[in-house]
């Protein structure tokens, strides 16, 4: 059996001399190493309520996981721009155009609509729009 | 058909000779295709959950419901299933059975407390009252981190299967080429988590 693997061995590393790196152990290991970082430090910001401001806090978690898709996305996923001669890559930055897309027009349209819905819904924006002139 | 055609060469509208491509020379870009669509499924789950993770129905919010130690948990136990794959698929690259299938077992039984601990916190919030049928919020919230979770459930059938795969057949081309598609798949759940901590949990408990 070790014969028959090892002639597929060298098949196989024939083949993925074209589809770039797997990566090494110390890329692995700068991966992991970099999203525990990535992942305990929002963690701590929530838990530990150390910014005292909300919105703040959010800010800054979401920069840290969009910090650590990338990181994810180099270290784990193999990703850059010469893999499967750059194709990979195309598909990727469409999704994340159709992602942003999805997310900011929901949130946009239906930000919208909850607001234009308020004085059914909401008793304090219809006493301020009683107050208006 | 006039004479005239007929006596001009016939046309080839094919290639004279198929190009060479070895067996599942495409497959990680297709494989890579479906994960793209599997992402944009996530990111109307991701909006749903925007839209309506703030509507309570006079229910419990997140605040009430999540337990940050146990989320820190998970991600733990997935993020170490992500490494220890990685581990698999380098023992793979050096042609070492023992060693991949080793690593394959490790990551499968971090996938299966992911989803112990995962099936834990959905059976605590239905038997507080807080299941999915509570309010618009619960709804969205069970539909996003559940699709994750049936992923990862069935990754881990994936994985069971091809541990059969390569103990019976050993690590054959085809088998590397599986367990590449798993590898994607795997490290592109954690990416997908990385999503859920941070925008349900962590920002479920600040608002």
């Amino acid at each position: 059996m070790s014969d028959a693997v090892h002639t597929h061995g060298h098949d196989h590393t024939q083949d993925h001399h074209d589809e770039g790196s797997h990566g090494s152990f110390g890329s692995y290991m700068i991966g992991f190493g970099l999203s525990v970082i990535l992942t305990a430090i929002p963690f701590w910001l929530v838990m530990s309520g150390v910014l005292n401001d909300p919105q703040l806090t959010g800010v800054v978690i979401m920069g840290f996981a969009a910090v650590q898709v990338v990181v994810h996305m180099i270290y784990f996923l193999h990703m850059n721009t010469r893999v499967e001669g750059g194709w990979s890559f195309m598909a990727m930055m469409l999704t994340i155009v159709l992602v942003v897309i999805v997310l900011s027009g929901s949130l946009w349209v239906m930000y919208h609509l909850n607001n234009n819905m308020m004085p059914h819904a909401d008793m304090s924006a219809m006493q301020h729009m009683s107050e208006m002139p | 058909m006039s004479s005239a055609t007929a006596t001009m060469e016939p046309r080839a509208y094919h290639l004279p000779e198929e190009p060479h491509l070895h067996e599942g020379h495409s497959t990680n870009l297709g494989f890579w295709m479906y994960l793209m669509s599997d992402c944009l499924i996530f990111a109307i789950l991701f909006a749903t959950y925007a839209v309506l993770g703030g509507s309570y129905a006079g229910g419990p919010g997140p605040k009430d419901l999540f337990d940050l130690p146990l989320i820190a948990l998970n991600t733990a136990m997935l993020l170490f299933s992500s490494i220890t794959y990685g581990f698999a698929m380098l023992a793979m690259e050096k042609n070492r059975v023992s060693a991949t299938q080793g690593w394959l077992f490790v990551t499968l039984l971090f996938g299966g407390a992911f989803l112990f601990i995962e099936l834990y916190e959905f059976s605590h919030l239905i038997h507080e009252g807080a299941g999915p049928q509570r309010s618009a919020f619960l709804s969205s919230f069970f539909t996003l981190v559940g699709t994750h979770g049936l992923h990862v459930t069935f990754g881990s059938i994936w994985l069971i299967t091809l541990m059969v795969q390569v103990a019976k057949k050993g690590l054959i081309p085809a088998n590397r080429r599986r367990l590449m598609c798993l590898s994607m798949f795997w490290h592109f759940l954690d990416v997908i988590w990385i999503g859920v901590f941070t925008f349900v949990y962590l920002m479920g408990v600040l608002r």
